[in-house]
């Protein structure tokens, strides 16, 4: 050792060192987790010191899943360790607080009338002076502490008025993404079922749900596992910035690139995931379907025209729709063929949703088994599986894909070209298709293969005539010639990807992974786009294969006891019928964002001849209601309680005559449909709760629109409504109301945007404060919430809230509103036998066809509530669930054993009386967790050995092997707060996790031939539903990205004049936080700029004079948004980067040139729907919650931008 | 040969996710009170860029570090025109609180209190020293993912000695990049710190190498700030005490890897027992500037060399510590494999933390406005970069800059060395696990193949794979068991301590105390 450096030996001379010892030394140790919105279902392990939360670290002790694969642990990340500052920190909401302006006007309301606090609030409701008064306060400040008394009373009594006076389904509640803490999310869900109330999607309206994927798979999403991404040979990274998105993941990617994977990384900016890339793709944003839909084009020329690879052959074939018939109609694409247009055929049962193949053998068309029409059978059960047999002729079927090699005539089929340049309306490529004749018992049909089809729409050169693309350099569609003008990245880019996608793809046998998210699925045709990539998946083989298909990661909803929970959730255990309302509907409806533009004719591009391609998203939508196709609410004009009343009134003497009056009145125009006219008060949401979510802030496109519609809030939006709105189905009324709401409660821990305007803000526990569970589909453990310490100052649970909610609703109005009957409206369902109700499109209230519920109209159903027992029904799990079992994906479970097992665990002491069975007690959020352990297939042995007998009657299979070595094994909380436990195999899922297998989605389909579920039971390439065949959609193809010139949104703004220049505003996901959350955190604010930058590329920066830090503005027709910029090379030019989810609590100036508080990244965002995915009434096309429907898109949006002195606040 | 024991950290950069993770692990536990606001023990940069503080590589401004004179002693750069004690009093090379930054918060609580306004309210940017209102101009992760930067990738200090063509594609889409260095303090064998310190408060200990700062003797001469190259030592303003990364010895002493290492999401850390020949260190901190990095190599000793077992216990190594060392996932990298490098070894601090320098994506050419990215390559490769590396983005020269003196060669080979096992497995995989045919990996030659081109056994790289990619927790920390009731017995008796320790009245130390 050098002579000036001291070595120290003696540790007397040390003893200074205990310094740094006594700050690490800590009282306790307790597992949870992080709890809403971030989908890590990460284990940490929370350190408790003198009774105060210090830090956390992560927990390191998860199972290890197959031998050769890393581990796990840790998970964890900066946004997670963060977490601990929230508890005591200046923006913890530790009271009740009410606005000034509303407490005082109440109290004094009080004070002065006779009849009590519903009295008062109604004459509140019924003044327009004293109402506007609360409402222009909203967001200014001036908020209160109170009671939690007069907290809830407040709550309890908009509540209750709101039913009395317009129905419960005009009080509504908005919370996200479950599976993160299911109690806390199932405490307003069984509420607002409880009550009649309406529940809010999220995952749809997040733009998180892929639509393709129910369009494809039948599937809401499924997914990988993050430790299957480690079976890939070949990764292409889409959209996905998995460092900033899936941190504790993101090793799974650096790791494999170690075991020999290969690794491309798409994203128009050198992102964070980019530098483990061997290729770092820039394409253009928007277009990397043109990348793909040019891979494919490769894809078909090499595997399967120049050559057969055996191993896609087989796959297709027995997989995929490839093989299926499809007639053609006019020299078009049209439906697939029917069994019942056989003669040999016309005899099965529900012969009308069995397609066909052609057999090799025979030389004829065959029906395979495991058509949607196998599901649904009554008569020919057992049939619903992947065997390529045709039960009514008892033979197997040697399927052909194609009939390029004996067709009896080749037909110029015409295929839109929507993307022709400069054409103002699309145009059509005419391309050459072998077809055959069949003789149906209609006679003669043209028919072709879906295979066919796809060859001549990707415009393979097959020797069959004109039409196709000569070579790879052939500017025609889909060539890689033809994307580099979308895409910006050169053919022989493409050329290569695409021959090492195959020989990945052939020598792996599938293990091509497509991680894709937000920066995909964010898009107006994002379904386009993640099709053409699902297509060289399918071309591949590489779905349902450990280490191959398409892990998407957005907003995972995988809340693996989805069984168990939804009976929970939405009051099923009480025979409920939930209202769940898609939110994008709702938002676009409510907050009059649809009276600002002409609707999707203006940006979305329909083939000409189409009589629709002329009306307004909003008409869609009111026919979509109509038709049974998605769920609308308040659905009346009137109560429902009222409608019910009416029909008992009218002579109603059983539920069937309550729905035919129902039926009558809306035939006869007596009850309208409250979609049919929007902006009437009596079709407005009154009440609104909102709980861990940031309902008005950042999960609000159009946030501007909201302030001002909703909540009669300052909005810096200065959009006007276009004259010709060209509205037909539904009343457009002259001014659009201002404040639609009569009261908002957020429940929260924190003070953001949505707390800062709403009317009352509860305190809400912590993650570290309460009990619950913690699912996601990144890993399959099952994690627990704890509370490290009990809940801080006044918070509370959110179950503890919603459950004192429901005991003071009992108090207030239990008797006002008694015993009710209420009728329920719904859609027709994914996973029911409705799935058969509309083989053709047709209008009832224009006289195509008669009303029938269920078939050509919504669903109605007759509940009976009884108020005064509101709270009993919320803290005890009712006995419907006990004799009707749990349900998912069709398959119902029966778990009355169960049940009564845990009622002796857990009895509710109010229960048992009068001989009924003891019913399990969920006081408390403990008390839901176990009840969801217990009662779910993925975390009871038992109950997945039902579900799989389930799945055999259905399907003729056998599937109960798969439980066998699972069978006795159960969890309790107590379990999972030892260790995170795996959850099962189970059918309600569709991988395979037996001996530490990673799940990866359809393998069980197909490894054990458990048909999709959808149309054909297979993967569909080719959709057929008729909206889909308006659309021009039916095959995979490009749509052109909606520009600024059809968005209507910069108009106004550049009548403001000095506008500025115009960009492409993208809103990823962050580095810095999980959406919203941690994103004022002060260790966050620091580690990134203090703020929520506007990221520039570097040269447009200089040329607009904008140097690294300067204050920008950025402004469009919706609102504006004033923030310091950050500019980089790595920022594509043209586009503007805000990483998503700011806050306007925090270091928001005054906007210099609207002179208002600048808003958040959502000021200048607007939804905007796309009306074919409001399909519905067909096969997977049926609405579930969640799951089907249109999505709040919001990556199209333009902006102005420019510098601006340093603003004051 | 008098042998110590260094607890040494590993960092795989290749796997760096730049998450952060780390920093707030370490912020959390022990630099979250007053006067501590700035400091980050450990930080992440984004390089190229300028890193925290702003610049710190800039030796000719700070002045950290050795440097060998003309008769080739070490010599403290910071003292090497005006003495220690004329820079006393003014020390030009200090740096400043605005290289750091200006530690802020907001003004939460107005949500809450502000009346009703015209205004919505907001939580304004405040001081967090002074309480009053600012403008937020600066942080400790500014430059974070600015890759490409004119202001701060392109003032990179490490970047000297790349062409100034290179240093131009760095800010054009054909080879924008960047990669993050996480850093703590080194816990050097010549820490130049301990060698700057008036007050001879600085020590190392001896059990495991560990530099501290002793709370008790630090008198604010603040020469350790200015002395390490790394600026890895902060001034606590509030209790007037330097304070620096204590490598978690608590931590470590309750059998527990550091808080960043622990957190480490990414998984690229590594911590095990180096052992070194302590008599030697004044000699590698002044080898020539080529030899520095094989010099200090050299002085770490092989654990499984019967005559360092044997002076490892003439110094009173335990059987223990001599075990963990023998486990060391940190001497595999270092030194069995070569595969990983200490950080600016030209500092002559002989640092002991160890990075392994990242590959990076094929740079592309631009034609005509199209991106191409399919380079030219030999065909029987998988991974271009394999027979092209001189196409990663990352330019070698810049990797040099940072971890070999300049010397492009160890980075060449490090690199290639992890891209022929990639293919490798890749190749074993087609072969063995997948069900396809055997004969269509493409390369016409077996996996083992390619790994004689880097000069690797099987068993090597099988070795260097698991360890890259699947080690447990008991894998990536090996830690050595640390007798506390050894050390406590110097001080009283363990069966005492069982029962009265922890009483006591704590109290925060105090300035000038």
């Amino acid at each position: 050792m050098s002579n000036w450096v001291q070595e120290r030996f003696d540790p007397a001379a040390r003893r200074w060192e205990e310094f740094y010892r006594n700050r690490f030394q800590h009282d306790k140790r307790v597992r949870t987790t992080h709890g809403v919105n971030c989908t890590g279902s990460c284990s940490w392990e929370v350190f408790v010191k003198d009774g105060i939360v210090t830090w956390e670290l992560q927990a390191t002790d998860y199972p290890q899943l197959q031998e050769g694969l890393p581990p796990y642990e840790p998970r964890g990340c900066q946004r997670g360790i963060s977490y601990s500052w929230y508890l005591y920190s200046p923006i913890r909401v530790k009271y009740p607080y009410v606005r000034g302006e509303l407490i005082d006007i109440y109290r004094q309301a009080k004070r002065e009338c006779w009849g009590g606090p519903l009295h008062a609030w109604a004459t509140i409701q019924n003044d327009p002076e004293l109402r506007g008064r609360y409402q222009r306060a909203r967001g200014k400040g001036g908020f209160r502490r109170i009671s939690w008394d007069e907290a809830l009373e407040l709550a309890a009594v908009s509540v209750v008025h709101t039913i009395a006076t317009h129905g419960p389904d005009r009080v509504a509640g908005f919370s996200p993404i479950p599976a993160m803490s299911q109690a806390s999310y199932a405490a307003g869900s069984r509420f607002m079922s409880l009550i009649g109330g309406v529940v809010m999607s999220f995952y749809d309206w997040y733009c998180d749900l892929p639509p393709a994927s129910p369009e494809t798979w039948g599937e809401q999403t499924d997914v990988c596992e993050s430790a299957d991404w480690y079976n890939a040979r070949f990764i292409a990274v889409m959209g996905s910035n998995l460092n900033m998105t899936r941190t504790p993941d993101t090793h799974f990617l650096s790791e494999v690139r170690h075991a020999g994977a290969k690794v491309t990384v798409f994203s128009p900016d050198f992102s964070q995931v980019a530098k483990y890339a061997d290729w770092w793709i820039p394409a253009n944003p928007g277009q990397d379907t043109a990348f793909w839909l040019a891979v494919n084009h490769v894809l078909l020329t090499e595997c399967y025209r120049e050559r057969t690879v055996d191993y896609f052959f087989d796959y297709v074939a027995r997989y995929s729709d490839l093989p299926f018939l499809v007639e053609v109609t006019d020299g078009k694409p049209g439906r697939c063929l029917r069994a019942d247009q056989l003669a040999t055929h016309a005899g099965t049962e529900n012969g009308a949703w069995k397609l066909l193949m052609w057999d090799d053998v025979h030389d004829a068309p065959r029906m395979p088994n495991g058509s949607i029409g196998d599901r649904w059978a009554h008569d020919e059960k057992g049939r619903w599986n992947l065997e390529l047999v045709d039960s009514v002729l008892g033979e197997k079927i040697t399927p052909r894909l194609s009939f390029v090699d004996r067709h009896d005539e080749v037909v110029a089929m015409a295929f839109d070209a929507f993307d022709v340049a400069g054409a103002a309306s699309p145009a059509t490529v005419t391309r050459p298709v072998p077809v055959r004749t069949v003789w149906t018992v209609e006679g003669p049909v043209q028919v072709t293969t879906v295979f066919d089809l796809l060859m001549a729409r990707f415009g393979v050169d097959r020797g069959l005539g004109a039409g196709s693309a000569a070579s790879y350099d052939a500017d025609a569609p889909y060539t890689p010639a033809w994307q580099e003008r979308y895409t910006g990245i050169d053919r022989k880019t493409a050329i290569s990807f695409a021959r090492q996608w195959a020989r990945n793809g052939e020598q792996t046998r599938g293990r091509n992974l497509i991680i894709i998210g937000a920066g995909a699925n964010h898009w107006y045709h994002n379904n386009l786009l993640y099709r053409a990539g699902i297509t060289a998946l399918i071309l591949t083989g590489s779905v349902g294969v450990n280490g191959g298909g398409m892990a998407h990661y957005v907003g995972q909803e995988k809340l693996v006891g989805h069984a168990a929970w939804g009976s929970i959730a939405f009051g099923l255990d009480w025979g409920m019928v939930p209202r769940q309302q898609n939110t994008p509907s709702f938002h676009y409806v409510h907050s009059d964002q649809w009276r600002y533009e002409r609707g999707y004719r203006s940006y979305d591009t329909l083939p000409t001849d189409h009589p629709e391609r002329f009306d307004h998203t909003i008409d869609h939508q009111a026919r979509a209601v109509r038709r049974g196709w998605l769920p609308f609410f308040p659905q009346f004009d009137r109560s429902p309680l009222a409608v019910a009343a009416e029909a008992r009134r009218a002579g109603a003497t059983s539920d069937d005559e309550v729905v035919a009056h129902v039926v009558d009145g809306l035939k006869n125009g007596k009850l309208g449909f409250a979609i049919d006219d929007p902006d009437d008060p009596r079709n407005w949401p009154r009440t609104w709760f909102i709980w861990r979510g940031n309902a008005i802030g950042t999960s609000a496109k159009g946030h501007e629109f909201f302030l001002r519609h909703y909540l009669g809030a300052d909005s810096t939006a200065i959009a006007t409504e276009p004259d010709d709105l060209g509205v037909s189905e539904v009343e457009v009324r002259p001014d659009a109301p201002i404040g639609k709401m009569d009261l908002v409660v957020d429940l929260n821990f924190r003070m953001d945007t949505s707390a800062l305007y709403s009317d009352l803000v509860l305190p809400a526990a912590t993650w570290y404060e309460k009990d619950d569970l913690n699912t996601t589909d990144m890993h399959s453990f099952v994690n627990p919430m704890q509370a490290a310490v009990p809940p801080s100052w006044e918070s509370r649970p959110d179950w503890d809230i919603f459950a004192a909610l429901a005991a003071k609703v009992a108090e207030i109005g239990g008797d006002v509103l008694g015993q009710v009957e209420d009728v329920i409206m719904a859609p027709l369902t994914h996973d029911t036998p409705d799935e058969l109700a509309q083989p053709a499109v047709a209008d009832w209230w224009t006289g195509q066809v008669e009303p029938v519920p269920g078939r050509t109209m919504p669903k109605f159903r007759v509940v009976r509530r009884d108020y005064r027992r509101l709270h009993e029904q919320m803290v005890s799990l009712g006995p419907a669930v006990r004799a009707n079992g749990v349900s998912a994906h069709g398959l119902t479970i029966p778990v009355a054993d169960v049940y009564d097992d845990l009622a002796r665990r857990q009895p509710d002491p109010g229960s048992g009386a009068g001989g009924e069975p003891p019913r399990p007690r969920l006081a408390r959020g403990r008390d839901v967790v176990e009840a969801i352990l217990a009662l779910d297939p993925a975390t009871n042995g038992e109950l997945a050995h039902r579900a799989f007998q389930a799945e055999e009657a259905k399907t003729g299979l056998s599937l109960t092997p798969l439980g066998a070595g699972q069978r006795d094994v159960r969890m309790s909380f107590a379990d999972i707060v030892a260790q995170p436990r795996r959850v099962l195999t189970t059918p309600t899922w569709s991988g395979i996790v037996a001996k530490g297998r990673p799940y990866s989605p359809f393998t069980l389909n197909v490894e054990h031939l458990v048909p999709w579920r959808t149309l054909s039971g297979r993967q569909h390439l080719y959709l057929d539903h008729e909206q889909y065949l308006a659309w021009g959609e039916h095959l995979p193809v490009y749509k052109p990205r909606p520009d600024h010139t059809m968005l209507s949104e910069t108009e106004a703004t550049r009548a403001e004049g000095q506008v500025g220049r115009l960009f492409n505003y993208i809103t990823p996901h962050g580095k810095w936080s999980i959406h919203s959350t941690y994103s004022e955190n002060e260790r966050m604010m620091t580690l990134s700029r203090g703020g929520y930058p506007i990221w520039l590329n570097a040269k447009d920066a200089a040329e607009l004079g904008i140097a690294d830090n300067d204050w920008v503005e950025l402004y469009n027709d919706n609102g504006v948004f004033v923030q310091r910029c950050t500019t980089s090379a790595r920022i594509p030019r043209g586009t503007v980067f805000v990483y998503h989810a700011t806050e306007r609590t925090v270091g928001i100036p005054i906007s210099p040139r609207r002179g208002k508080r600048a808003g958040m990244n959502n000021s200048l965002t607007r939804a905007r729907l796309k009306p074919v995915l409001m399909s519905g009434g067909y096969a997977q096309f049926t609405y579930a919650f969640n799951y089907w429907g249109p999505t709040g898109v919001n990556r199209d949006t333009f902006v102005y931008l420019r510098r601006v002195n340093r603003p004051d606040y | 040969m008098r042998v110590r024991a260094q607890m040494s950290m590993l960092f795989h950069l290749d796997k760096c996710i730049g998450c952060h993770t780390c920093s707030v692990a370490c912020k959390n536990l022990w630099t979250d009170r007053d006067g501590a606001e700035y400091m980050w023990w450990n930080n992440v940069e984004t390089r190229p860029g300028t890193g925290y503080p702003t610049g710190w590589e800039d030796q000719d401004h700070y002045r950290g570090g050795w440097r060998r004179d003309r008769k080739g002693r070490l010599r403290l750069t910071l003292h090497s025109r005006a003495g220690g004690v004329a820079r006393a009093f003014y020390n030009p090379s200090l740096p400043e609180l605005d290289d750091y930054y200006d530690p802020f918060t907001f003004r939460y609580g107005d949500l809450f209190n502000s009346p009703h306004s015209e205004h919505q309210p907001t939580a304004v940017p405040v001081s967090k020293i002074t309480g009053r209102p600012m403008e937020i101009r600066t942080g400790p992760n500014w430059d974070d993912d600015l890759s490409g930067s004119d202001i701060f990738a392109a003032n990179d200090p490490s970047l000297d000695g790349v062409s100034e063509t290179v240093r131009h594609q760095l800010q054009e889409i054909e080879r924008v990049v960047f990669n993050y260095l996480p850093r703590i303090c080194n816990h050097c064998l010549n820490p130049a710190c301990a060698g700057a310190c008036p007050s001879g408060a600085i020590y190392k200990r001896a059990e495991d190498g560990v530099v501290l700062v002793n709370e008790d003797k630090c008198r604010a001469w603040r020469m350790c700030v200015s002395a390490c190259p790394y600026k890895k030592v902060y001034y606590n303003w509030s209790t007037g005490k330097s304070e620096k990364c204590i490598l978690c010895f608590p931590r470590l002493e309750a059998g527990e890897a550091p808080a960043c290492a622990h957190s480490c999401v990414g998984r690229i850390r590594y911590m095990g027992v180096l052992l070194y020949g302590a008599d030697r260190i004044e000699a590698v901190a002044s080898s020539p500037t080529d030899e520095l990095i094989s010099a200090q190599l050299d002085v770490i000793l092989d654990p499984h060399d019967p005559a360092v077992i044997d002076a490892c216990r003439a110094s009173g190594l335990d059987d223990g510590w001599i075990a963990a060392a023998q486990r060391s996932p940190v001497y595999r990298f270092v030194k069995e494999w070569h595969l990983a490098l200490p950080l600016h070894a030209e500092y002559r601090t002989v640092a002991m933390m160890f990075y392994v320098p990242p590959l990076s994506p094929v740079m592309s050419t631009v034609d005509d406005g199209l991106v191409d990215l399919a380079i030219e390559h030999d065909d029987d490769d998988d991974f271009e970069l394999l027979s092209r590396i001189e196409h990663a983005r990352l330019p070698l020269e810049y990797l040099a800059n940072l971890f070999s003196c300049g010397d492009p060669a160890p980075i060449r080979r490090i690199l290639r060395t992890m891209l022929a096992i990639r293919a490798y497995k890749r190749r074993q995989g087609m072969e063995a696990g997948f069900g396809a045919d055997p004969a269509s990996n493409g390369s016409g030659e077996g996996a083992a193949a390619v790994l004689d081109r880097v000069g690797l056994s099987e068993e090597e790289a099988e070795a260097i794979y698991h360890l890259t990619t699947q080690p447990t927790l008991a894998e990536r920390f090996v830690l050595p068991p640390y007798h506390r009731e050894v050390a406590m017995e110097t001080i009283n008796d363990p069966l005492q301590s069982k029962g009265a320790i922890g009483f006591g009245s704590r109290n925060a130390p105090k300035r000038g105390g």
